[in-house]
């Protein structure tokens, strides 16, 4: 545990510091606030469109930090060589994996509630009200969004040669997910047998990101989400993560350091 | 090895040649977004493209209007027409109450089809609302981003005027946008004929409100009738709002005049035809009352 923990510890560090997260934390602010300055006929009480922006920025960037992050791992241990010495300490393979996993799982964390804290102060100056609640389920949802994501592109960087490759890769999949993936079923019932039945098991067994998505919920101030529900949700991306990293795991084992 | 003393001077030349270009492109910038072609920067920027996001941003507002519950583009074929929802609230004053067709159209969801579907429900706005209570502001933002992608697009002019003056009061700024329209769609019937409304509803100024009338209907006689689908509402919404305004003028004949231009393209000309018949009536004894 200890082993894993240090690692984590390290992905962090490199997190803190690397520039990406402030470039994106910086422009997230910066367009936002502009965009909180124009002036829409008069009237200073319009904060929706302010939200939606501001939440989707941080979904840009949260995925970004996440799938950046992650892709380069693993790929720069082979690469500097670092990995021997790594694995010589000793410390397991199935401890590397989950090391940098714990890692940037954390760091996506860390970087999300700075995110969500400058959205609640935006959003507080001008509806002058603190939702917490609300905020702080959309980000538990969003955090545990990234834990499948980082998991996938754990499990990408020991498939796939180069981290740009698997970064696009995952992103791609990624955002096809949140957009398609809740409508699958019906574009299979439109299909002929077998494409129907095909369509049908690939909605079932994608992961289903876009539940993780509450962010018309916060905008529009509907009601939370059940807590039966949440909990349901945060196995399922549990059983998701455990079993993209038990993949990646395998995949570690099987694969030849030295090549 | 640089001292430190160079690199501030480095430091503030470059500082004073960013305020130096910041002073030479600014009145430029100010010019391309007067510049008669093109009105604004993001025209010259995205060049026709922009009336792609246009209309993206025109969905929006009405997404922002049912509080983010809207089918998704693979919901599209059951759900409302496009934009027509919003739309179709700003033509009709005072009733924005959702009507059980809309209410049938907007029923995009229907029954879940498995039980991934049933829990994803929790995540999503499920339930059919309206903004209201002020609330409607919040789709301003997106018709005013929309009109500045796309000034050609009358409907975001008409319809953001209609939810200004008659759900949030604010007069001056729907004829600041109306007006902001028709300077870039001169000769538009639908902007005149909001024009007119707005004067007549709210300023009770009868003379403007005639004029803006009349100039959308010349405009629309030169514009529709050679089309394929003239806009026959405009045209029925056009004259029997002068007629309403002529008949409150007291000049009956004028509005017997439009009420039968109306008769022509009115899906009940015999309602239309018992009002011409009930002003006829008035008719000789206003003229007997007169001399």
């Amino acid at each position: 545990m200890n082993a894993v923990l240090a690692l984590s510890g390290l992905v962090i560090v490199e997190l803190y510091r690397r520039k990406d997260v402030y470039v994106l934390f910086v422009l997230t602010v910066v367009i936002t606030l502009l965009m909180g300055s124009v002036n829409f006929f008069d009237d200073r009480n319009i904060v929706g469109y302010l939200k939606e922006i501001c939440l989707f920025l941080i979904w840009i960037s949260g995925l970004v930090i996440a799938i950046g992050t992650t892709a380069r791992q693993i790929p720069a241990e082979l690469e500097n060589r670092t990995i021997f010495p790594l694995l010589a300490k000793p410390v397991s393979r199935a401890q590397v994996i989950l090391g940098k996993f714990g890692g940037c799982w954390l760091a996506c964390g860390l970087v999300l509630s700075v995110f969500y804290l400058f959205f609640g102060l935006l959003s507080a100056s001008r509806e002058h009200r603190w939702p917490l609640l609300h905020y702080l389920q959309a980000l538990g949802l969003q955090w545990e969004m990234l834990a499948i994501v980082i998991a996938l592109v754990l499990l990408g960087s020991l498939v796939f040669t180069a981290p740009s490759s698997n970064g696009t890769i995952c992103f791609i999949v990624v955002v096809g997910i949140l957009l398609l993936g809740g409508h699958l079923n019906r574009v299979a019932l439109q299909q002929l047998e077998p494409l129907r039945t095909i369509v049908y098991t690939l909605y079932f067994c994608l992961p289903h990101l876009e539940w993780f998505d509450v962010r018309n919920l916060i905008i529009y101030d509907q009601n939370l989400v059940g807590w039966g529900a949440c909990a349901l949700v945060t196995i399922y991306a549990a059983t998701y993560a455990a079993f993209l990293l038990f993949a990646a795991w395998m995949v570690f084992c099987r694969k030849s350091l030295t090549s | 090895m640089i001292r430190s003393s160079t690199r501030l001077l480095i430091l503030l030349l470059l500082a004073a040649g960013c305020f130096s270009l910041a002073a030479l492109l600014q009145p430029r910038a100010v010019r391309w977004s007067r510049s008669s072609g093109s009105e604004s920067v993001l025209q010259l920027l995205l060049g026709d493209g922009r009336r792609l996001f246009a209309n993206h941003f025109f969905v929006k507002a009405d997404v922002a209007f049912h509080s983010g519950y809207y089918p998704s583009f693979l919901d599209q074929a059951q759900a409302p027409r496009e934009t027509e929802h919003l739309a179709a609230e700003s033509g009709r004053p005072g009733d924005a109450q959702p009507d059980a067709s809309h209410e049938q159209e907007l029923d995009f969801l229907g029954p879940p089809k498995d039980c991934f579907e049933r829990f994803g429900r929790n995540f999503i706005v499920t339930k059919h609302t309206h903004l209201e209570g002020g609330r409607e502001r919040e789709i301003l933002p997106w018709l005013r981003i929309a009109a500045e992608l796309d000034p050609q697009r009358v409907e975001t002019y008409t319809v953001a005027a209609f939810w200004l003056r008659k759900r949030l009061g604010k007069t001056k700024e729907a004829e600041e946008f109306l007006r902001e329209g028709l300077r870039a769609n001169p000769k538009s019937p639908q902007i005149l004929f909001q024009l007119g409304r707005l004067y007549w509803e709210d300023h009770h100024d009868a003379a403007q409100a005639r004029n803006f009338w009349e100039l959308a209907l010349r405009h629309w006689n030169e514009r529709e009738p050679g089309k394929e689908a003239p806009d026959l509402l405009g045209y029925l919404g056009i004259t029997l709002s002068l007629a309403r305004l002529e008949e409150h003028e007291g000049n009956l004949q004028r509005a017997i005049d439009y009420l039968e231009m109306a008769e022509r393209v009115s899906h009940s000309p015999a309602l239309l035809e018992q009002q011409v018949q009930e002003l006829k009536k008035k008719l000789p004894a206003t003229r007997t009352s007169s001399q």
